[in-house]
């Protein structure tokens, strides 16, 4: 394929695997210089991926080293083609460049891995959470992040919203608060038991 | 030994002439466009409903007739809440009795029929238009009042806005001034029948057309709303407010509504006369000319949608006011060959 | 949060007048389409800076079905766009099948490109619906609400939901279409391109509508491919990029369908573009119903189609032990179906680009699903399209853009 001719011929020493699923080419490349090679994928005339597609990452826990893959979906709009680039980022130093200079889409797509991954992009200019709220502990797609917090893990927001719900509940119309049985509740089963 | 009964007489006399006279009829006034309101805001979700393929209320009572009243008496139960956060309780308080009020005041000099006009003032042109931009203070201090975002802007759309269509239908009515040689109500709507069209409309139709965009935009309805422009704003100036004073500031919304009808139906569609006498109800062609223009005012809401607010100065100050000029210099040329 | 709440509170007790003026839009707000947040700094009326906060309706749809089968998986899908959701589910199933090797019967493709197209007519329906109101149309919003309320009619009729419809599987669609739906269907493909002049002349000649969507929110084409803009949104800006065109999946390749552009890049043109795109659709779908008479009988699900754990024809399989983790997701059936690999696949969804990104290891369950969702790349294109726009603006910005907020934060 014409890309990964090019891509090779220009970055010999980055790229460590090729490969094609389910009919889509990929190739696997060092984090390192992934800014250079993306920023020629954009702006080399012959194969012009101005379409980032998505831009994501997987966690490969206790599958793969290193651990986790950012990846590039990218399109050309004039010449059809397609190619998915794959980083490598180790656990140890969760760290790669920021593309957001060379696709503006790039921003929320960073500041979501980000946000899901806590995979750290150099060069960002607004890295912020995005989904999660700004004071959230952890990285909730990580493979090691439990499906459902303990109590004692909450989310502070939270703890303060039932405290607050708490205090207030006497002035609600049924005395609830979200999650718990309201005292009318507690009490017509007392008058049933 | 002074004539008791005679002085009584006289006392009587006065009371009843000039205070128990003027007391009844602003009473029976007050009393019919309250009812007035509540049935415009019914009319208006009917006659939007059935242009909008719904059918409006129907609930309370028969065919929804009783709906603004159970709105009402909603609104009135309501806990009188005052955010925590207002910058003056007293103001925030006062906003809408103001607007009301203000709203309510130049029904007193709006004649109805020859013979019912609560005061007949001569200035009674200036009282309205006066009392009209009054109505707007009460919406800016609302804005001002209720220390949110949404509601200052509001409340400072309604001050630009007032300013700019005030000056606009004010010249609009020089025309009807100097064709009429007066500002008495009463006075203009006999100098019109007297006069060979009949109505001012159509010698003054474009001091008409000023007028009655100019009253939209005056009254803040739709397409000139901005002020509280539900999809920008939430609901602009009375974002803050909730139950009976919620409730006033939709009362003088309608107020003002009116007001602007009756005073269009007056100076320029001939007051309460019309191609024949109806026997036993004086104001019949008036409440007609104004049943018809409040039908305006409805259909107007459901076709068009919001200018912005930069377009809406410009329309104000580019079209409206140098078309209020134009008119007057008509007339004056017309006044001044006839 | 706490930072706009700072702000506000210096800003109240200081004097200085230079200050922007801080405004913060939502997250209720009748016309931020849902819980969008958008932070404002206006000068005036102006707005200086405009950033949006997400993630008040994230559900966690990418971790949760990580942790469901494929099949299961696909009912989440339902739940971001929530207004077409039909197009969802077939961008699933398509994306999931092409991992699979599966080849779904022709009969099924045709029903699915029927339902993709009434959900892209429903869609731009409730859109333009909404877009109407928020520039302050009332009369628009009620007479498209009218028609849309047809289709979900029809949606009920196919598959007994109207806005989850979880209808498509993996591996074709639930169930056939009976002569009733294909008659309905015909009525309102009939009756459609007469309804669409009706909107048309409430709006389209109506001068205030002119004047406030004309020129607003501009966007050239070169930009608008870097911010990410993909479906009418792009091709607003005169951008040919239609993926039905481009990659064709589906039977759209045998069809005949204009793509619909637009070259002005403004909030008008890319109504235009939406009110061409629903005629399209219209054309659409009477040809599929045409084609559809031609395979009668057909099956519309796959032989070799996944389990659903709903019975079909074939056996059930023995249940595992229950998870010993609580609460409510309890994992079922793991067949190894999907062979280890992955796949990005993307549809045209009505809002735009819907792409799908599954990784699978081998296992029942996908190891990563990722959805790029069109409304999320939207809102995040929000700031380059609104700023030194008045606040007027960025309402007719927010809706022509045609977000949907469940999309956005999955």
């Amino acid at each position: 394929m014409l890309v990964l001719e090019k891509l090779q011929e220009k970055f010999p020493e980055e790229i460590i695997e090729t490969g094609e699923s389910a009919g889509q080419t990929y190739v696997v490349v060092k984090r390192e210089k992934i800014f250079e090679i993306l920023k020629f994928l954009h702006e080399s005339g012959e194969l012009l991926f101005d379409h980032l597609a998505d831009l994501t990452a997987v966690d490969w826990l206790k599958k793969k080293t290193p651990r986790f893959e950012v990846v590039y979906n990218l399109f050309s709009i004039r010449y059809k083609h397609f190619l998915r680039v794959k980083a490598q980022v180790p656990e140890e130093d969760p760290r790669i460049t920021s593309v957001s200079s060379i696709w503006k889409v790039a921003n929320w797509f960073e500041r979501e891995v980000y946000d899901m991954f806590g995979i750290v992009f150099e060069g960002h200019p607004d890295l912020r959470r995005l989904l999660m709220p700004e004071d959230w502990e952890g990285f909730p797609l990580r493979k090691d992040y439990p499906l459902s917090l303990e109590p004692e893990q909450e989310w502070q927001g939270l703890v303060e919203l039932k405290e607050k719900a708490r205090r207030l509940a006497p002035f609600d119309w049924y005395q609830r608060v979200p999650g718990e049985r309201g005292p009318s509740e507690v009490n017509e089963e007392a008058k049933e038991g | 030994m002074i004539d008791l009964q005679a002085f009584l007489n006289t006392a009587d006399h006065f009371l009843l002439k000039y205070f128990g006279l003027s007391l009844f009829k602003s009473l029976v006034l007050v009393g019919i466009t309250l009812l007035h309101v509540a049935y415009t805001t019914y009319a208006e979700r009917k006659i939007i409903g059935h242009m909008q393929q719904r059918l409006g209320p129907n609930r309370v009572g028969p065919r929804g007739l009783l709906q603004p009243i159970a709105d009402v008496l909603k609104l009135i139960q309501k806990e009188d809440i005052i955010p925590s956060c207002v910058d003056s309780p007293v103001v925030f308080k006062a906003a809408p009795l103001i607007s009301l009020v203000a709203g309510a005041t130049s029904l007193a000099v709006i004649p109805i029929w020859e013979h019912f006009v609560v005061t007949n003032v001569n200035m009674a042109l200036l009282v309205v238009l006066a009392m009209s931009s009054l109505s707007s203070f009460g919406v800016i201090l609302a804005g001002w009042a209720s220390n949110s975002r949404y509601s200052f802007l509001g409340g400072l759309r309604a001050s630009a806005q007032v300013i700019s269509y005030e000056i606009a239908m004010a010249l609009a009515l020089v025309g009807v001034m100097m064709l009429a040689g007066s500002m008495n109500l009463v006075e203009i709507v006999k100098a019109q029948v007297a006069s060979p069209f009949k109505i001012y409309a159509i010698p003054q139709i474009i001091g008409f057309f000023v007028f009655m965009v100019a009253a939209i935009a005056e009254t803040n309805r739709t397409p000139f709303d901005l002020p509280e422009a539900e999809s920008e704003l939430v609901a602009g100036y009375f974002v803050e407010y909730s139950g009976i004073r919620f409730a006033l500031f939709y009362l003088a919304e309608y107020f003002g509504m009116i007001v602007m009808c009756m005073l269009a139906v007056v100076c320029f569609l001939g007051g309460w006369y019309g191609p024949f006498e109806v026997p036993g109800v004086p104001f019949f062609w008036f409440l007609l000319k104004l049943y018809f223009l409040i039908f305006f005012y409805i259909w107007v809401r459901a076709t068009l949608p919001r200018y912005r607010y930069d377009q809406l100065m410009g329309l104000g100050w580019k079209v409206l006011i140098p078309l209020a000029l134009l008119n007057i210099v008509i007339t004056g040329l017309i006044k001044v060959m006839a | 949060m706490p930072q706009a709440v700072e702000i506000i509170q210096k800003q109240k007790n200081s004097d200085q007048w230079d200050e922007p003026y801080l405004v913060n839009m939502g997250p209720q707000h009748p016309a931020t389409h849902g819980v969008l947040r958008l932070f404002l700094e206006l000068d005036g009326e102006t707005i200086v800076r405009c950033d949006p906060r997400i993630g008040y309706l994230h559900r966690g749809v990418e971790k949760l079905s990580e942790n469901l089968t494929y099949s299961q998986a696909m009912v989440l899908t339902d739940r971001l766009d929530y207004i077409a959701s039909a197009a969802n589910n077939v961008g699933y199933c398509l994306a999931v099948e092409k991992l699979m090797g599966l080849e779904v019967p022709r009969r099924a493709q045709i029903i699915r490109v029927i339902v993709c197209e009434m959900a892209r007519i429903a869609s731009h329906l409730l859109w333009l619906a909404t877009h109407a109101l928020d520039i302050g149309a009332m009369t628009v919003f009620l007479y498209c609400f009218r028609d849309r309320e047809w289709l979900l009619d029809i949606f009920e009729e196919i598959c007994g939901a109207r806005l989850t419809v979880s209808y498509p599987r993996i591996g074709g669609v639930r169930l056939d279409f009976n002569q009733k739906i294909i008659d309905e269907l015909y009525r309102f493909t009939e009756e459609f391109p007469r309804r669409i002049p009706e909107y048309e002349t409430l709006i389209d000649v109506n001068r205030i509508w002119l004047k406030r969507t004309k020129g607003v929110g501009v966007i050239s084409g070169e930009e608008a491919v870097n911010l990410g803009l993909t479906g009418p949104s792009l091709r607003g800006s005169g951008v040919r990029y239609d993926l039905r065109r481009t990659r064709p999946y589906l039977i759209y390749d045998e069809l005949d369908f204009e793509v619909a552009v637009e070259y002005e890049g403004d909030v008008y043109s890319r109504y235009r573009v939406r009110m061409k795109e629903m005629r399209e659709a219209n054309k659409i779908i009477r040809q599929c119903l045409d084609k559809l008479a031609e395979c009668e009988g057909e099956p519309v699900i796959a032989e070799e189609a996944p389990d659903l754990l709903i019975p079909f024809s074939k056996p059930k399989r023995p249940q595992p032990a229950p998870h010993p983790k609580k609460g409510f997701l309890v994992k079922s059936v793991e067949v190894p179906i999907v062979p280890e690999g992955e796949v990005y696949f993307a549809i045209e969804a009505p809002k735009g680009e819907l792409g799908y990104y599954i990784v699978s290891d081998g296992s029942g369950h996908p190891w990563r699903v990722r959805i790029r969702a069109p409304s999320f790349v939207h809102i995040s294109a929000l700031p380059a399209l609104s700023e030194g726009q008045m606040v007027a603006d960025i309402i007719a910005v927010i809706g022509s853009v045609d977000i949907v907020l469940g999309e956005c934060d999955r």
